[in-house]
């Protein structure tokens, strides 16, 4: 009982130093300058939603995040991708503390926005990328209803807007060696679910706050 | 020995009197809002003292630790340059390979044939190998998309940031002349550095101040207005002052002490060539500088411009003189 705790509690400790030290790894290799645009960092339960070009985004977004913040937030990835492998495994349950979705087992029962609300409770933030796949070039695409379904059940989670810039010229779609380039990642206004907002006008307001800090970001 | 210390300690603790004066000036410049100067130039002020400071830290240690480590130094600054650099350059995605390469092969090894002391190879390893693969190696992606401008996009990044800053630390392995007394001297080359840095700052800040002067006459105003003809002329002849009054801490020595103030003044001279290409290329990418993207400072190439443009002009000349004052001297008794 007593090495269980012990061991539990070095677990924990080793992998708050790995979680400390590789946010920092992070925040150097993507040379992020972070910025907060008529936004605030805070730890009341948000729902941080950015563009989705590289497979680094979620790390890097989620490294750029103050600590205090970043240890109530969770990336929400694919199951299939982050359980590949002992380091994968322990980086998206010990390190990023992920929410795993199990792309090839979505079901009505099961639908990954119980699992999303269920994890969370209220205490968690989470990192999504409503555009669902990764695009190929800077466009932001159109957003997956998920996002809506999240806030039509959780009214009172912040929705946050972020643009990740240049992340698909660190490591483009199909590419394994990434270019040490520097990243910028913009947080926008806090936004929430009007009520009785129809589904396709949230997605298509959600999908224009990124769109217009992408294009704040291009004009300064 | 104690002669040798003398000039190390008068050069370190002189530019350390300076910096303190300069950070004191910009302390109270910062806290009086009614000095009647304006707030950006006292901003860009402040900046400028605090990488003054980063960039004595790192050369005071040249002094203390071992050369390596300043070498090492100089590397972490190209790495730093050259992404701006490549950050700020569009590029396509089938010059992902080519820039992975450049970054993480060809610069480290043309830092490490420095520190080998290799100028037969760091020379022309970028020039000669680099100038060649990378265009090569982007045909190879099979994009031909612009590929001339991407080419020479990355070939400048490189020869810029890399190739011609590491000729600043290269200084530190250039073989100099005997001297007269026989005795080795453990910090020549390190001071030769710290004077080449130094001057390149002074210059900068002395064209700069040259600029303030009424009668303005910008040298080309549609790329930089704060650029003048009074800065260049005046900025140069006070370095060559300056620099000429400081040949006692270089290798430039007996009767060519004269040779201090005229490096001072090609310093000077390619400080400001440094300046005003990459202010045409910031004009040209629309960017005020290139730490636009790190909020609150200027990048590190906007700091190091005209290091890059003078660093292998000096080390060019200096090693031109050093070879014919060895082959001057007398043989080895």
């Amino acid at each position: 009982m007593a090495t269980e705790a012990l061991s539990s509690w070095g677990g924990d400790l080793a992998s708050g130093l790995v979680r400390n030290s590789l946010a920092l790894l992070a925040r150097f290799i993507s040379g992020a300058s972070v910025r907060w645009l008529d936004s605030q960092p805070d730890t009341c339960q948000r729902v941080y939603f950015a563009n989705h070009t590289s497979h680094l985004d979620a790390v890097v977004l989620w490294s750029a995040l103050p600590p205090e913040v970043r240890v109530l937030t969770r990336p929400v990835a694919a199951k299939d991708y982050w359980t590949a492998g002992p380091i994968r495994r322990f980086l998206s349950g010990r390190v990023f503390n992920a929410i795993l979705i199990d792309r090839t087992d979505i079901k009505v029962h099961r639908s990954p926005v119980d699992l999303m609300t269920r994890e969370i409770g209220h205490q968690y933030s989470i990192i999504v990328f409503p555009e669902g796949g990764r695009s190929s070039g800077p466009d932001v695409q159109e957003f997956k209803s998920g996002l809506y379904y999240l806030c039509r059940r959780r009214p009172d989670l912040e929705l946050i807007p972020v643009y990740i810039d240049n992340m698909n010229r660190i490591l483009p779609r199909g590419e394994v060696l990434p270019v040490p380039l520097l990243t910028s990642i913009t947080f926008g206004p806090p936004m929430w679910l009007e009520a009785g907002e129809p589904k396709h006008h949230f997605l298509a307001r959600a999908r224009e706050a990124v769109r217009r800090i992408q294009q704040l970001r291009g004009s300064s | 020995m104690l002669v040798s210390d003398f000039k190390t300690l008068g050069l370190i603790g002189g530019v350390l009197l300076l910096l303190a004066i300069a950070s004191a000036v910009a302390q109270i410049l910062a806290r009086r809002s009614d000095s009647g100067l304006d707030r950006a130039i006292v901003d860009t002020f402040r900046r400028r003292v605090r990488s003054w400071w980063v960039l004595y830290a790192l050369l005071a240690f040249a002094f203390f630790v071992h050369p390596t480590a300043t070498i090492v130094f100089f590397f972490f600054i190209s790495f730093w340059a050259l992404r701006e650099f490549i950050t700020l350059t569009p590029t396509r995605p089938g010059d992902q390979r080519t820039l992975f390469w450049v970054f993480v092969v060809c610069t480290p090894a043309q830092f490490v044939l420095v520190g080998l002391k290799q100028y037969e190879l760091y020379s022309i390893l970028i020039p000669v190998y680099a100038f060649l693969l990378i265009p090569a190696g982007i045909a190879l992606s099979g994009d031909p998309k612009r590929f001339l401008e991407r080419t020479a996009k990355i070939q400048s990044g490189l020869l810029i940031s890399v190739y011609c800053l590491s000729f600043a630390p290269a200084l530190l392995t250039l073989e100099l002349p005997r001297l007269p007394s026989g005795y080795e001297d453990p910090y020549r080359h390190a001071r030769l550095l710290f004077f080449f840095v130094l001057m390149t700052q002074l210059s900068e800040a002395l064209q700069y101040a040259w600029s303030q002067v009424p009668g303005r006459h910008p040298v080309v105003p549609s790329i930089s207005p704060t650029r003048t003809w009074e800065g260049l002329f005046g900025g140069t002849a006070s370095a060559m002052l300056l620099g000429g009054a400081l040949w006692w801490a270089t290798p430039f020595r007996g009767s060519d002490w004269w040779m201090a103030a005229v490096m001072s003044g090609v310093i000077s001279i390619m400080s400001f060539a440094g300046g005003l290409s990459m202010s045409a290329i910031k004009r040209d990418r629309g960017v005020h500088d290139y730490g636009t993207l790190v909020e609150g400072h200027g990048g590190v190439l906007d700091r190091i411009d005209s290091i890059c443009f003078a660093a292998p002009v000096f080390f060019h000349l200096t090693r031109l003189w050093a070879n014919w004052a060895i082959a001057a001297q007398p043989p080895a008794p």
